[in-house]
């Protein structure tokens, strides 16, 4: 049997920096804010990391993040990588964290990452930014602004199987209405169905509610061995499975566009902890823009092909229903700051797990799956989360 | 024509050149593969399917299938925006490979998956043409 990381290390800290509109603090900061609080949910100092990932930042970046991180707080760990998948990079981060601490390269990883994409670009990088999506010579040319690229998605997945914009539509509403019971998530407004549908159409079929927000904010996690994990004060969350899938970089070069990667990135982790879509009580879904949660939910078996339209129209994902999907709001109502944006997915999932939700806690938070992708549907990774009893 | 040249121009590599020498000629040229016989785009050093480096450029009939597309109503740069509405769709080519590209020469409104279209190019400089698709007939 292969190795498996298989309960091998655990989430002993975590936590989330203000987010929204932040412009009191540029992006480097907020990281080490991020760090901070997440080292203080641990109840450990910054000289107790031995491990540090983080993934670079767009309004400030440096040539070696985690590097200028470390510098920063002046820690001096033995592991210490800067990751870039998109907004897959967070979970693949947490894949080469857990990876390191099983190898014995070291035993305490913190995992952080910020962005101040609505306060610190200039003009001139947000310009570069938005264009910088796409191949060079065979995508970039026709002009694409990002919701293009996931409208083309969109419409084959309408096409081949009746999803209707009401569907796409349905996850906005879903999304904002675990929102709604989140103080800090920034939008926090009821909307209907109607209301998706007659906000301005951006690339057809996505209306701006279609649309995840653009955002200030960071995010951390400690990651520790199992053997260490109990000398912490929080409960432990335990890593149960892991798993990648890597399907294409340029969405025109898609082996499909209604099946991801999602698909081989679910089934290794679920492999590898040893569970089924059955057994997953919540899950957070990357939505950078609605079709993809829908599509998620099909590739990584919470529902049939064809059929996650009608799951999320009928209330299954929404508070209260038969299964959570991003109990924080996610990208489309909690925020979003680019490549960061999954970390808020992972920090709410180990509340959720702790039983440390607040008013949104759920009732059956016992095993949970985060997924997050990156580039046009093309980095996926897949991780299963459970507490002590699961682990 | 003054706000063109500040699109995305492409800048052909050495694999690429002879792409865009061809779409500068308005010819589609994709490669095939001189070993199993199969046809791919974007151009590579390989062929993808049997792995075999005999590759070599041909004319493509030009014919293809709308397989997915939007109609950009927001444009990613003002260079685009005396365009909007316009319509970006990928297509797949009678030979078998998929790409990127415009359709032109029909209300954004009418275009659907599985329309058939062919290749026409749009000369954007003296230098860079672009291929784009319209409706058959």
């Amino acid at each position: 049997m292969a190795h498996s990381l298989r309960g091998r290390t655990a989430i002993v800290g975590a936590a989330d920096t203000d987010v929204g509109v932040i412009k009191h603090m540029g992006a480097t900061q907020l990281c080490i804010e991020a760090i901070l609080r997440a080292l203080g949910d641990a109840g450990i100092s910054k000289d107790e990391i031995d491990g540090l990932v983080t993934c670079n930042s767009m309004a400030e970046p440096y040539l070696y993040h985690a590097e200028t991180v470390a510098e920063y707080l002046q820690i001096f760990p033995k592991y210490c990588v800067s990751v870039g998948a998109g907004g897959g990079t967070t979970f693949t981060a947490l894949h080469q964290a857990a990876s390191a601490i099983e190898s014995g390269i070291c035993h305490t990883v913190v995992i952080a990452m910020a962005d101040s994409l609505r306060s610190g670009m200039s003009r001139e990088k947000a310009l570069a930014m938005q264009s910088s999506t796409g191949h060079p010579q065979f995508e970039r040319p026709y002009g694409l602004p990002v919701p293009a690229y996931y409208a083309l998605i969109a419409q084959a997945h309408m096409h081949e199987y009746g999803t209707t914009p009401e569907h796409l539509a349905a996850v906005a509403v879903a999304t904002r209405q675990h929102a709604m019971r989140n103080p800090n998530a920034q939008m926090r407004t009821p909307i209907t169905i109607e209301d998706v549908l007659s906000s301005r159409l951006i690339a057809d079929p996505l209306h701006l509610l279609d649309c995840s927000l653009v955002s200030d904010g960071g995010a951390a996690v400690v990651l520790t061995s199992r053997e260490r994990a109990r000398d912490f004060r929080r409960r432990p969350v335990y890593l149960l499975g892991v798993g990648e899938g890597h399907g294409h970089e340029h969405i025109s070069a898609a082996r499909s566009l209604t099946t991801s990667a999602a698909v081989e990135a679910g089934q290794r982790a679920y492999a590898m902890a040893g569970v089924g879509p059955h057994d997953i009580d919540f899950a957070q879904l990357y939505d950078c823009f609605t079709p993809v949660v829908l599509i998620e939910l099909e590739d990584l078996g919470f529902c049939a092909k064809g059929e996650a339209g009608p799951f999320v129209a009928a209330g299954h994902t929404a508070p209260g229903g038969s299964f959570p999907v991003n109990t924080h709001g996610g990208l489309l109502s909690h925020t979003h700051p680019g490549n960061p944006g999954s970390m808020f997915a992972l920090t709410e999932t180990v509340l959720q797990l702790r039983g440390d939700a607040g008013e949104r806690q759920l009732d059956k938070a016992g095993i949970a799956l985060v997924h997050a992708q990156g580039g046009i549907m093309s980095s996926h990774c897949s991780i299963i989360l459970g507490r002590e009893d699961a682990a | 024509m003054s706000d063109i040249p500040a699109k995305a121009a492409p800048v052909p590599s050495p694999e690429t050149a002879g792409y865009w020498a061809g779409a500068k000629r308005h010819e589609l040229m994709i490669q095939q593969c001189n070993s199993c016989g199969r046809h791919q785009f974007y151009p590579r050093v390989l062929c993808t399917s049997c792995s075999s480096r005999m590759v070599t450029w041909v004319r493509a009939s030009g014919q293809a299938t709308v397989t997915s597309y939007t109609v950009v109503r927001r444009p990613v740069s003002e260079a685009y925006a005396p365009d909007v509405p316009y319509v970006v769709a990928l297509v797949a080519l009678k030979e078998g490979p998929t790409m990127m590209t415009h359709v032109v020469g029909i209300d954004p409104e009418d275009v659907r998956i599985g329309l058939s279209v062919e290749v026409a190019f749009q000369d954007w400089t003296e230098a860079v043409s672009v291929p784009v698709f319209r409706p058959v007939g």
